[in-house]
């Protein structure tokens, strides 16, 4: 087989095929027009290229993305947390179907969670009420966009979190509990740096995720240029007014966005296998 | 592990110990009731408002009724099409040494990390009008963009790693020795594919393929981008739930919305048998 030179030897057969056919598709499908978009913007001349990403609006609207995935992922660290030591740690009525229901925000489109938010948080929605009488407005703010990325990157934290703090040593902490540490002693000193890895990497995800997200958000957000509108919107708008300029541009900032979150969750994975492998020795 | 749990909870009996449990058990079902539950009951709530007749009714429309049949078209095309690449990236990858291997991985991984809009995006830059191909496209008479093969194409872009991500960790941990084994006693690819090495990932497999049904039939920003939301034409269920949504005919978007549901539901089902069976198997 010509492939020979560039692997390993092995009985196995379709080793060309295989390859052959991945690296074709992978090429056709993602590659491919991704390369469209970097040529398009290459293409634009540096003042035009400035001038399209210091725009107000598109300065406000990157506030908006990163900001509300930030704080949804920090808000997911926490009770994504929660969530994962109950789910391990207890056993309660439930407990079975709770599990499976953390993955409902993977399986759920996102135009059914939009609009589903919507209506619950909208000022006469279930929620939207009694927040409304507490004076908080959720839909069609930027809290919104929060509440929405929160459900949206759940899973990515709890998922994360879950096996990590299976592997916690739990002689550990009952050799800590009989030397007279406390609880919050023994979550600072033990049980935390066992699942930081895990926590990060859960919390980078959520992250990402966030930052790109679209469906599940224009439903709730109100959409308001300066205030509301997140940027894969504004991307969308200016492919609708024939911008394709504009939206070439926002679109390669976001995928060079893509690209560092992709690269620093390979970065924190990494360096979470690395500690394990340090914990074991 | 349920087992484990309880034995636990049996050594902890001080008072502190049994509160904090109760409250963290609370706070976990209170924040999952909120986020998770409240919006399901709201999609059934809001579909049932005038009843079951109007519920029903809502599938009586034909843009809901071609919206449906495109959805189940673009999943038919996009499943087939990301199954064979999935395994195929599987094997090469899982079976064989070579270099550039962790960039291939990272790559396949890439459609996880865009935005579905970008997905959208790209393939505008590619087929639209102002695109590489789309002067040729014109003259050829060949629509993809605010077409059928640009929902399809986007939802291949989305929907990519499903099935390889599944599969590339099973069939490493899995290991090629009885492969080796059957290769070696003179069994054919195909046949030592079929009877050797499917019968071992054929759970992970549904759980990729399930995975990927259920993105494919739901994506909304990507598809949304190239759809051009001609009614009835190249709308799919998503966008037909937008777009009843907008025009504030709410039992229809929420019937037609509750359609995904169920299959968000069906869709988490089967992976949670899955996982059972896995866990027997290992347990």
């Amino acid at each position: 087989m010509a492939a020979h030179w560039l692997r390993k030897p092995s009985v196995l057969p379709g080793f060309g095929l295989t390859l052959g056919f991945t690296t074709f598709f992978l090429s056709a499908i993602v590659l491919l027009p991704i390369a469209a978009l970097a040529f398009e913007t290459a293409s634009l001349s540096w003042p035009r290229f400035l001038s399209i990403l210091v725009d107000p609006r598109a300065v406000a609207s990157y506030r908006l993305s990163f900001g509300a995935a930030l704080l949804a992922a920090g808000i997911n660290g926490v009770f994504g947390f929660v969530v994962a030591w109950s789910l391990v740690r207890y056993d309660f009525p439930g407990r079975r179907l709770v599990d499976a229901l953390i993955d409902l925000p993977f399986a759920l489109p996102t135009a059914v969670s939009g609009i589903a938010l919507a209506t619950v948080f909208a000022p006469k929605g279930w929620l939207g009420l009694k927040l409304a009488a507490a004076g908080v407005q959720v839909a069609y703010t930027w809290i919104g966009v929060v509440v929405a990325l929160i459900l949206i990157g759940l899973p990515f934290v709890v998922r994360s979190v879950q096996p990590a703090l299976l592997e916690v040593q739990r002689d550990l902490e009952e050799a800590a509990e009989s030397l007279g540490a406390g609880p919050f002693t023994i979550f600072r000193r033990i049980i935390l740096p066992a699942v930081l890895p895990a926590q990060l990497t859960g919390f980078t995800l959520a992250l990402a995720r966030g930052i790109g997200e679209y469906g599940s958000v224009v439903f709730i957000s109100g959409n308001l240029p300066l205030k509301t509108e997140i940027t894969p919107l504004l991307i969308v708008i200016k492919l609708e007014q024939f911008d394709y300029e504009g939206a070439a541009a926002l679109g390669f900032i976001m995928l060079v966005m893509s690209f560092v979150m992709l690269f620093a969750i390979n970065l924190v994975q990494a360096w979470g296998r690395r500690r394990h492998v340090a914990q074991e020795h | 592990m349920v087992l484990a749990a309880s034995r636990a909870e049996t050594r902890r009996v001080s008072l502190g110990a049994r509160l904090g449990r109760a409250l963290l058990i609370f706070v976990s079902i209170a924040f999952l009731a909120l986020l998770l539950l409240a919006p399901l009951g709201a999609v059934l709530a809001q579909a049932l408002a005038n009843g079951w007749q109007a519920y029903l009714e809502s599938f009586l429309d034909p843009d809901t009724r071609a919206a449906i049949r495109l959805t189940l078209l673009t999943a038919a095309i996009v499943v087939p099409a990301n199954t064979i690449f999935g395994i195929s990236a599987a094997w090469a990858i899982a079976k064989f040494e070579f270099p550039g291997k962790s960039l291939l991985i990272t790559l396949i991984d890439l459609p996880f990390a865009v935005s579905p809009v970008i997905a959208g995006l790209v393939l505008v830059m590619l087929f639209g009008v102002h695109g590489w191909f789309g002067q040729w496209l014109q003259d050829h008479d060949v629509a993809i963009i605010f077409a059928v093969p640009g929902i399809v194409l986007a939802t291949i872009f989305v929907t990519f790693p499903y099935v390889a991500r599944e599969l590339i960790p099973l069939m490493q941990q899995q290991g090629s020795e009885e492969e080796e084994a059957a290769i070696t006693l003179g069994a054919g690819a195909w046949v030592t594919f079929l009877r050797v090495t499917l019968p071992k990932i054929r759970w992970g497999l549904l759980y990729g393929v399930i995975l990927c049904n259920a993105r494919a039939m739901g994506e909304f920003g990507a598809v949304s981008v190239v759809s051009g939301h001609i009614r009835g034409m190249t709308t799919t269920i998503p966008l037909q739930v937008e777009i009843l949504y907008n025009e504030y005919n709410f039992v229809a978007a929420f019937a037609v919305a509750s359609l995904l549901a169920l299959l968000a539901t069906i869709t988490l089902v089967i992976k949670t048998l899955v996982e059972w069976r896995a866990d027997r198997r290992t347990g």
